[in-house]
């Protein structure tokens, strides 16, 4: 029993603690910033990056890093609740539109005047996704942060061995390379499904299909964008039948299931960037879709890095696209320290700063990096990225973007997981949710 | 886990009770398949212990590893975030000054810093022994309130206070979330330990007046007597009485503000997060680190399962109220 | 938990549990001792609690079902809050998809129970025979109990892993069927949820069982024995109606508990493959912190809290019939 005095004394003095400790943490907070965004490599490279920012100005960093299957549901709950908890976010481009309708991001249009930072100093396609609200207007709510995109990874080592390839062409009647289009892909998912390599039975392809956050959508979309996929007539907005559900769009998502079902490794049903990785870098897959953001890190990889791995441009079925990935840096306008927000801006955007970022494995989105002609030379999947992003498209950005994702995952996951229904129903679904989200928002 | 089981089960208590007689091979019988269902129950908990003592690649070896070498990796994983590195690098660094800057640098790694997994375990422990006493000081109160006074509308009273145990927790939330955000409670350790106070007080109320209900009354009135007023009775006389059955309700309230799971994912982010949403977000360094997450895990069950073990007898007593008393 | 089905304490659970409450202790005198400074002393203990209730509990209660007839989306503050009747309620019992979720919900609830009775159940039996170290040996089946759902939730995905992990490895060693893929696959992922339910929760129908077990007085065996009744008829004669209350209410309370099931099953398999195991908890999870339409989960909120209101007033009613 006494024990127990003890604890609920100890539960007492706690409570009393915490209200010490929290003016504590007030008083602590005079120079220091706190940053928010995904817990993955990138972010690593741009803790070390800031220090560079603390040795200038004496401004302390702390990073809130929280890993993708939560990063939206978590940063969004924030901002909705006005929390004070990041000064700076680096958020994901389809935040854009509701951050900026709901006031949760600072405008940085005067900012940027007063400051001399001009948005012709990045790349259109990037400040175009990343910074404006209404969509190409130049009204500001970010600065173009971190590129990316969808891209594949793939076995060298073993696309080069000799009877591997032989093998292949006899069967399939083209090379064993880089697959040109989607049907290339999934010949060479077929032709290593329960192949044995180094006496270990390896898997196909690792795709995405994580039903919880945005997984699934992003990967069905980058076959979808392949086929010509639109989200809405082009000449009248948010006019989706006939569009969302067109035979292409049906025709790419069927592959897409077929994908899952002919070359996942066991288990793969609810795989997003992490659960890809893994199985890539275990040598369980050849190929593996995955963001450029990940590449340098496989490129430095103690398994697979190297001369083991490749990299190659979302390929093409009608058309050449690629499922923009990316974000850019904003100011939280609950924060009180916005001021201090924006020097760290102010300094993110200067040229050798930006040069320096992606030298350490960032993706810088600025001109004197992207158009260096020696910029293709600096990495492996330096070319590939100019690539790739001369052909992005996104998911919506509208305000209402999560209710959107979500109707997508469940019809998708419902369809190419689980086998329900056909694509064509799938689709036809996702039109009636989509109409009825607009509708709600007064758009339709 | 249930008030009012426990009240039920109580009607056991008055009637003495001896085991049937049972032959002894049916005896040996009956232990050995408990026995291999108690093993089959630990599978789990032993596995994640045995992970947690692994190196990543071990741990997704494939068929799994039983037999392996232990290596730290886990919680050193666990306790720092950590940089990848060229080989060039690391090599430039000089010698490694600790064992766990050594086990990280073999991955052509760095330890940049501290994870965050320290500040929300501690955070656990503040708001579940916070949420706890209050809980069972507010319980402990009302309980003798009602076990002793003729309160009107008592009976529509603890009906109401058990009622409130019924909605989802995703239910409660919704409104919570918008009760927080005006308030400024978002968030804080204040406003979790607040609302695990209010989700344990009911439990803590039916517990504690059945406790209260099994203390003579004529113990206090006797002191009453004696000249001791009301409050001085309760102090000294029903308190050190209501032992026992405080110490089952501290753990059962503990236990839950411990493992609460829904509310901390969604009225909590950087400050106030516990430890029960953060542990299946540890991750490595582009890879779900099974080692560090096992790591985490076994550290956060650990003090549970040592409760569970140390107090196993008081925990009976909650569970079936009286029913195994002695 | 701890929660109650009925609404009048006279014949409802409480009133019952009041009863058994009173049938343990001394018949509960009320004296009168001393007036004022008690009635004084009895508000000044019982009001912080009802104050802190009516403060977390009852008011957010009658805001969310305000809420439920509004449009309200807890992430556009601007915007005028609008009264829309009973459109978030038709919309509900109109949309298919929610039939899916009650129904994945009832099979998880449905057959976890039935598992976890069997099971829970039979070791009591066993535990009641007090064989040496029987005490020990239930407080380590306990453990799984007493651990937080969601970490565990987290931790079986490795164990359910189909090359990696542990139970696909343990199952081919007496069956060869080759990775056993759990979590990924429609048929078996509904399974997934109630295997791990089952290992944390048998424990307790177990605890319960025992108690009731425990209540059974000696003379009622003897007298079997002496009319020469066999084992089974003694079970069914005399055991499963002495526990059977016991039995009932544990299923109560883990059935109210499993109806409102998130934080395992979310962390196990987030509601997939597709649908197949998004259970009510989750899809109002994504209804309300997601997609943030925070009038219509307030709606499914309130839906969800009367079924469970309905199913367990019915449930008692039965129980006391069992009693008599």
């Amino acid at each position: 029993m006494r024990r127990f005095g003890a604890c609920l004394a100890a539960a007492a003095l706690s409570v009393t603690a915490v209200t010490a400790m929290s003016t504590q943490e007030v008083q602590a907070q005079d120079k220091e910033l706190t940053l928010c965004w995904a817990a993955w490599d990138p972010a690593n490279a741009l803790a070390q990056l800031g220090k560079d920012f603390t040795a200038e100005t004496g401004i302390e960093m702390n990073y809130e890093f929280v890993p993708w299957t939560n990063f939206a549901d978590r940063f969004i709950n924030e901002l909705n609740s006005g929390g004070k908890l990041c000064d700076l976010l680096i958020g994901d481009s389809q935040w854009i539109g509701g951050s900026a309708t709901y006031g949760h991001y600072v405008k940085l249009n005067d900012f940027f005047e007063k400051e001399g930072i001009s948005m012709d100093d990045f790349a259109p396609a990037t400040v175009h996704a990343y910074s404006t609200w209404p969509k190409g207007t130049p009204n500001y709510w970010a600065l173009p942060a971190m590129g990316d995109a969808l891209g594949w990874v793939y076995r060298k080592d073993w696309f080069a061995r000799p009877e591997l390839r032989e093998e292949f062409k006899a069967k399939y009647g083209h090379e064993l390379e880089v697959p040109k289009n989607w049907n290339e892909v999934k010949n060479i998912g077929e032709f290593f499904q329960g192949r044995e390599i180094d006496g270990k039975t390896v898997y196909g392809l690792g795709i995405y299909t994580e039903r919880g956050s945005e997984g699934i959508t992003m990967g069905v979309t980058s076959a979808m964008y392949s086929w010509g996929f639109e989200y809405e007539n082009p000449d009248k907005p948010y006019d989706m039948p006939g569009y969302v559900n067109s035979p292409e769009a049906v025709e790419a998502l069927e592959f897409y299931k077929s994908l899952y079902d002919c070359c996942t490794p066991p288990g793969h049903s609810d795989a997003y960037m992490v659960a890809n990785l893994d199985a890539y870098k275990s040598g369980q897959v050849a190929m593996q879709m995955n963001w450029f953001a990940f590449f340098p890190g496989i490129a430095k990889d103690e398994d697979v890095g190297g001369d083991k791995s490749g990299f190659f441009v979302n390929p093409a079925q009608k058309v050449a696209a690629s499922t923009l990935g990316g974000q850019g840096i904003s100011v939280v306008a609950y924060s009180d320290k916005k001021d201090m927000a924006l020097e760290y801006i102010k300094w993110f955007a200067k040229s050798d700063v930006q040069k320096k970022w992606w030298s350490l494995g960032g993706y810088s989105c600025h001109v004197d990096v992207l158009n260096d002609p020696n910029f293709p030379n600096t990495a492996p999947f330096a070319g590939d990225f100019l690539k790739a992003m001369d052909g992005v498209k996104d998911f919506w950005q509208e305000p209402t973007y999560a209710e959107l994702l979500q109707a997508m995952q469940k019809r998708v996951h419902d369809y190419v997981v689980a086998g329900n229904g056909t694509a064509q129903e799938a689709l036809d679904k996702l039109v009636v949710d989509w109409t009825e989200v607009f509708e709600d928002d007064g758009k339709l | 886990m249930s008030a009012a089981a426990a009240s039920t089960t109580s009607a056991a208590t008055t009637k003495a009770h001896s085991v049937v007689e049972s032959s002894s091979r049916g005896k040996w019988l009956a232990g050995l398949l408990v026995v291999a269902y108690a093993l089959i129950t630990l599978i789990p908990l032993v596995w994640i212990l045995a992970t947690s003592l692994k190196s990543p690649p071990d741990s997704i070896s494939y068929p799994p590893k039983v037999i392996f070498e232990p290596s730290m990796e886990g919680y050193v994983n666990l306790f720092t975030t950590r940089s990848r590195q060229t080989e060039e690098y690391i090599e430039n660094l000089g010698p490694a000054e600790t064992w766990y800057d050594e086990i990280v640098r073999k991955r052509n790694m760095v330890i940049v810093g501290p994870s965050r997994f320290l500040d929300r375990y501690m955070n656990s422990v503040v708001i579940g022994f916070g949420s706890t006493f209050l809980a069972v000081f507010l319980g402990t109160l009302a309980a003798y309130g009602f076990s002793r006074f003729k309160v009107p509308l008592k009976d529509d009273l603890l009906f109401f206070i058990l009622s409130t145990r019924m909605m989802p927790p995703i239910a409660v939330a919704i409104p919570i979330y918008l009760m927080y955000r005006e308030l400024g409670l978002s968030d804080t350790a204040l406003g979790m330990i607040l609302l695990y106070t209010a989700v344990n007080v009911s439990l803590s109320v039916w517990l504690l007046k059945g406790f209260m209900d099994e203390i003579p009354r004529e113990y206090e009135e006797a002191a009453v007597v004696d000249g001791y007023t009301r409050l001085q009775a309760f102090w000294k006389v029903v308190l050190p009485q209501a032992r026992a059955g405080i110490a089952a309700t501290a753990i059962f309230c503990l236990i839950f503000a411990w493992n609460e799971y829904a509310f901390a994912l969604l009225l909590t982010s950087g400050n106030a997060q516990t430890a029960p949403p953060f542990i299946p977000i540890i991750i490595g360094e582009g890879g779900l680190d099974w080692p560090a997450v096992a790591a985490g895990t076994t550290l956060f069950l650990l003090p549970i399962v040592f409760f569970t073990v140390l107090l196993r007898n008081q925990l009976l007593r909650g569970i079936t109220f009286g029913a195994v008393r002695k | 938990m701890t929660d109650q089905s009925s609404d009048s304490s006279a014949d409802g659970l409480t009133g019952q549990v009041a009863q058994n409450v009173a049938k343990a202790t001394p018949a509960a005198v009320v004296r009168k001792v001393r007036g004022l400074s008690d009635r004084a002393i009895a508000w000044l203990f019982i009001s912080p609690t009802i104050f802190l209730l009516l403060a977390i509990n009852i008011f957010p209660l009658i805001w969310t079902v305000y809420l439920s007839f509004t449009n309200y989306r807890a992430n556009r503050p601007g915007r005028p809050i609008e009264w829309v009747g009973t459109r978030n309620y038709e919309r509900l019992l109109g949309n298919e998809d929610i039939w899916g979720y009650l129904q994945a919900t009832a099979h998880f609830v449905v057959w976890t129970m039935i598992i976890q009775v069997i099971i829970g159940l039979g070791l009591a039996l066993l535990i009641n025979r007090n064989f040496k170290g029987a005490s020990f040996w239930t407080t380590v089946i306990l453990i799984p109990m007493m651990l937080s759902p969601a970490v565990v939730g987290t931790f079986w995905t490795y164990l359910y892993q189909p090359q990696t992990g542990i139970f696909s490895y343990i199952i081919n060693l007496f069956v060869s069927v080759g990775p056993i893929d759990m979590i990924g696959s429609v048929d078996l992922a509904p399974w997934s949820i109630i295997i791990v339910d089952t290992w944390m929760w048998t424990p307790y129908i177990m605890l319960l069982c025992l108690a009731g077990l425990r209540s059974i007085p000696d003379y009622l065996y003897e007298a079997a024995e002496i009319d020469r009744a066999n084992a089974w008829q003694k079970f069914w004669y005399i055991t499963l109606p002495r526990i059977m209350p016991f039995l009932m209410l544990a299923v109560l309370f883990r059935g109210i508990e499993n109806f409102k099931m998130f934080d395992m099953v979310v962390e196990l398999t987030s509601g997939g493959p597709g649908s197949t195991t998004e259970v009510a908890s989750i899809n109002l999870k994504r209804e309300a912190f997601e997609k943030w339409r925070t009038g219509y989960s307030s709606a499914f909120a309130v839906i969800l809290f009367v079924t469970v209101f309905g199913l367990g007033n019915i449930y008692v009613k039965a129980l006391n019939k069992v009693k008599q």
